[in-house]
């Protein structure tokens, strides 16, 4: 297969997290991202994955391709983005975060958690404090997701956010902590991302939109030149491997 | 000691819900961590936080607690202004920092959970 370039959004939210509108269901979603000209967008709700194979459908019925991941809180307040290929290798994943994720969600409080299909009918509620943090700290969500048997692609999203970035909670990104990357908000440009936080200069930076509702998806994107949007195309991309590259 | 009470006696700037300082304070907490609220704070309690992000008040409205007080004059974010408003929790700001205003809380009479 020839490289080519894509435009990616991987950071994007479905109507199951509570925070996001019942706008963001998977037929909007696939239409709003194809209206932005975007080729391939990543599907990431918090602490669940469970609206995941819904867009991948709808997706692939539209011709727009969809990478599976979720954005997972750790003890320490912090957001990771975890993506796999593999469907069963996500919801394997999602299983371990579920163990540690306690609590039950407070609609008044927090909003509804909508699980949808592809056609955009309402198929349930998870009633998982989604909103919470799980108890497992940073490197045991990265350490779980590289366990998993295809590979991940692990991402520390919105590192320039005062909360629930990694730098924000930690002061700076623990040197164990095996990332692809670092993602910078819709808040700032990579350059001045790079200027207030040294740390995003020892890492490949990817931006994204961080979409609660339809109207964002797309404000922010990354390029890659690639094959496909699948995970290795995506880590070579990142590192810059074999004529593969990302350009925010 | 009522909300209104404690607005007046350490001169705390109200951001949001004005109209709910009649409550009565039972106890405090101060935590950044969102979960850590979400576990121990409880009803009624004042919260102290620099935290800024509009999940406060949906932590504040889920625990039920009185108010969230601002440090270091700390500006919430235009979202949890709106989200405070709609959702009736009060929120204030101090100039002073944490363990500085907690000291001065404490004194005043509002107290803490003991250890378990």
């Amino acid at each position: 297969m020839a490289l080519r370039p894509i435009k990616a959004d991987l950071h994007v939210h479905t109507c199951l997290s509570p925070c996001s509108g019942l706008d963001m269901s998977p037929r909007e979603v696939v239409n709003a991202a194809l209206q932005r000209g975007l080729d391939l967008i990543g599907v990431c709700d918090h602490n669940s994955a469970q609206n995941v194979l819904a867009v991948k459908k709808a997706g692939e019925r539209n011709g727009l391709m969809v990478l599976g991941g979720m954005e997972v809180a750790s003890s320490e307040e912090a957001h990771i983005l975890v993506f796999f290929d593999d469907d069963d290798d996500l919801l394997g994943f999602q299983d371990y975060i579920y163990q540690h994720l306690y609590g039950r969600n407070d609609e008044h409080a927090f909003g509804l958690q909508v699980i949808a299909d592809d056609e955009d009918g309402v198929t349930g509620f998870c009633d998982r404090l989604l909103i919470a943090a799980t108890s497992l700290p940073a490197e045991a969500i990265v350490a779980a997701a590289r366990a998993a048997k295809s590979e991940s692609l692990v991402i520390a999203a919105h590192v320039d956010r005062e909360s629930f970035s990694i730098i924000g909670q930690l002061g700076f990104i623990p040197p164990a902590l095996v990332l692809d990357a670092v993602e910078v908000s819709a808040q700032m440009t990579v350059e001045e991302a790079k200027e207030r936080f040294p740390d995003c200069r020892n890492y490949p930076v990817i931006t994204s939109s961080d979409a609660h509702g339809p109207e964002d998806i797309g404000k922010r994107f990354t390029c890659f030149t690639v094959e496909d949007g699948s995970v290795a195309e995506i880590k070579k991309a990142l590192s810059g491997r074999d004529g593969r590259k990302a350009v925010c | 000691m009522k909300l209104k009470d404690i607005v007046k006696e350490f001169g705390l700037e109200v951001k949001a819900g004005p109209g709910h300082l009649d409550q009565e304070v039972t106890g405090g907490y101060v935590s950044d961590l969102l979960s850590d609220v979400l576990a121990h704070a409880e009803d009624g309690n004042i919260w102290v936080t620099l935290h800024i992000h509009q999940n406060i008040v949906a932590v504040a409205a889920h625990k039920g607690l009185c108010g969230i007080i601002l440090v270091q004059g700390r500006d919430p974010e235009k979202d949890t202004v709106a989200k405070a408003e709609e959702e009736g929790i009060p929120i204030m700001v101090s100039s002073l920092s944490a363990f500085e205003l907690v000291g001065r809380l404490y004194k005043a009479g509002i107290r803490g959970a003991e250890a378990d």
